[in-house]
């Protein structure tokens, strides 16, 4: 499995406590419109994935961030510089 | 020379995007009740007392605190600068704004605060997004509670720093995260004493501590702690013991004091460039003179009202305690401050229980999502040292009927 393949299924075993209405998740699940999360909802999930991997996912970051794809994307980069 | 057709094209809306919150509104309007966001003060006889709708109203859903909206020096102070400077400065701080009473006020608040720095804004709000929005530029980092006031958010959001959460009023949560933020960039790290939709109080020493530890600058908004929180009443921070500690203290006018505007309050030596450099602070017009000589004569009184320090926390216990027997769930355990919070279940029962308290004579706040945590619906009381013992009895015997009435108990 390649590292990004393998911060997918973690970013993906994080969001699933959050996915109230089963949401198949693929690299362009979209936070917003189909998961259909609130502010809170996010608060909570972008504090366990900066836990889970060690990093800081600025609120300037956050707001480029819409899909599960782009997530991925910059754990994988934030990751990298650590 | 070819002639293009004139089409007009169809405007797109502005309006659209809140067809979401009209709908709702309507929806809550349809089923009855009284907009809870439409109260209308027709009369207000005293700091607990109001009129509202032809009838007498016992306040118990704003923050006039210590109860000095109607003190005579008060009155006395305002009414003398309104004949002697009019009822406005028609400019800005910067330019022909500041009158003999914004400088008074400024005085008082240094001596209240025992600091050597005091600058007053048009309101609290302006406050925090002028001190952080000034004070944290490009590459700097402001780390913040995720239960901050919007004020704060908004001091972000108009700066250029990095923006960093964590978990509300988790001191590990701050630590961990102020141990992954690179070593060079300035930080400040933003808290408040108490936070206003709960009413619990933040365990500042040891944020304190972590944030300095970790090299940043601390911000404490003290808004709802002022004039009876430490031995001077100057906040949260001073009844734990951070005298000299926190770099820059925000707080406001319309609450303990009675009136309105902002400040902030430093020790830092270079703290008056903050009045050269800060957009809401520039670019609006200062306080009235009238609204500033009541602050500053309000804040001189505050200094020593120890009795009515006493009989706030008095009231704050009796609340909490009456709402606590009768079987309320609250935002506190203990009385940590002088906002009790109800929390309910979902927004009609909300909505049904502060109508029928209003009903009965009680304004009290309501409060829901997003301005509330973790999604909740709450009835916010906020207590007043003016409040008498018969008057709190007569609130928990409202609060009971009420409460039963909508099963809430």
């Amino acid at each position: 499995m390649t590292d990004r393949a393998q911060t997918f299924d973690t970013v993906a075993r994080l969001i699933a406590p959050f996915n109230k209405k089963g949401v198949a998740l693929s690299e362009g699940t979209s936070f917003q419109s189909d998961l259909e999360w609130d502010s809170l909802t996010v608060l909570d999930f972008v504090a366990n994935i900066e836990d889970e991997f060690d990093i800081i996912i600025t609120m300037n970051m956050q707001a480029e961030i819409e899909t599960v794809g782009q997530l991925v994307d910059a754990v994988m980069k934030l990751t990298a510089k650590a | 020379m070819t002639q293009t057709a004139l089409i007009e094209p169809e405007t797109a809306d502005l309006m659209t995007k809140f067809d979401g919150l009209i709908a709702e509104r309507a929806a809550l309007l349809a089923a009855g009740v009284t907009d809870p966001f439409a109260i209308v003060m027709d009369e207000v006889r005293s700091p607990t007392e109001a009129v509202i709708k032809g009838r007498e109203t016992i306040l118990l859903g704003t923050y006039n605190y210590m109860g000095m909206t109607f003190d005579p020096d008060v009155l006395a102070a305002g009414h003398a600068a309104l004949d002697a400077f009019g009822s406005g400065t028609n400019g800005s701080r910067m330019l022909n704004g500041t009158f003999r009473d914004h400088m008074a006020a400024e005085a008082a608040l240094r001596e209240f605060y025992g600091t050597s720095g005091a600058i007053v804004f048009s309101t609290g709000y302006q406050a925090n997004l002028g001190m952080i929005a000034t004070l944290a530029g490009r590459g700097d980092y402001v780390i913040l509670d995720a239960d901050s006031h919007a004020s704060i958010y908004d001091g972000c959001a108009m700066g250029t720093a990095e923006i960093v959460r964590f978990r509300h009023n988790s001191v590990e949560d701050l630590a961990k995260r102020l141990a992954r933020l690179p070593v060079e960039p300035a930080k400040l790290v933003v808290l408040e004493g108490v936070y206003s939709m709960l009413g619990d109080v933040a365990p500042l020493k040891e944020m304190v501590a972590v944030a300095k530890q970790h090299g940043a600058m601390v911000l404490v908004d003290e808004a709802h702690s002022m004039g009876f929180f430490g031995e001077h009443g100057r906040g949260v921070y001073e009844a734990q013991g951070l005298e000299g500690e926190v770099d820059f203290i925000v707080g406001t006018f319309s609450k303990s004091v009675g009136t309105v505007g902002g400040f902030c309050v430093s020790n830092h030596p270079k703290f008056e460039a903050i009045r050269l450099a800060c957009r809401p602070y520039i670019f609006t017009a200062s306080l009235p003179p009238s609204v500033v000589a009541t602050a500053a004569a309000s804040i001189r009184k505050l200094k020593h009202a120890h009795n009515k320090r006493q009989h706030l926390w008095e009231n704050a216990r009796a609340l909490h305690g009456g709402l606590t027997a009768l079987g309320f769930k609250l935002g506190t355990e203990t009385p940590e401050s002088a906002i009790v919070a109800v929390i309910l279940g979902d927004q009609n029962q909300a909505v049904a229980m502060w109508q029928a308290l209003l009903e009965s004579g009680v304004y009290v706040n309501m409060a829901r999502p997003p301005a509330t945590p973790a999604g909740t619906y709450l009835l916010r009381c906020s207590l007043c040292a003016e409040h008498t013992p018969e008057q709190i009895k007569t609130v928990l015997a409202r609060f009971e009927a009420a409460g039963r009435a909508v099963g809430a108990i």
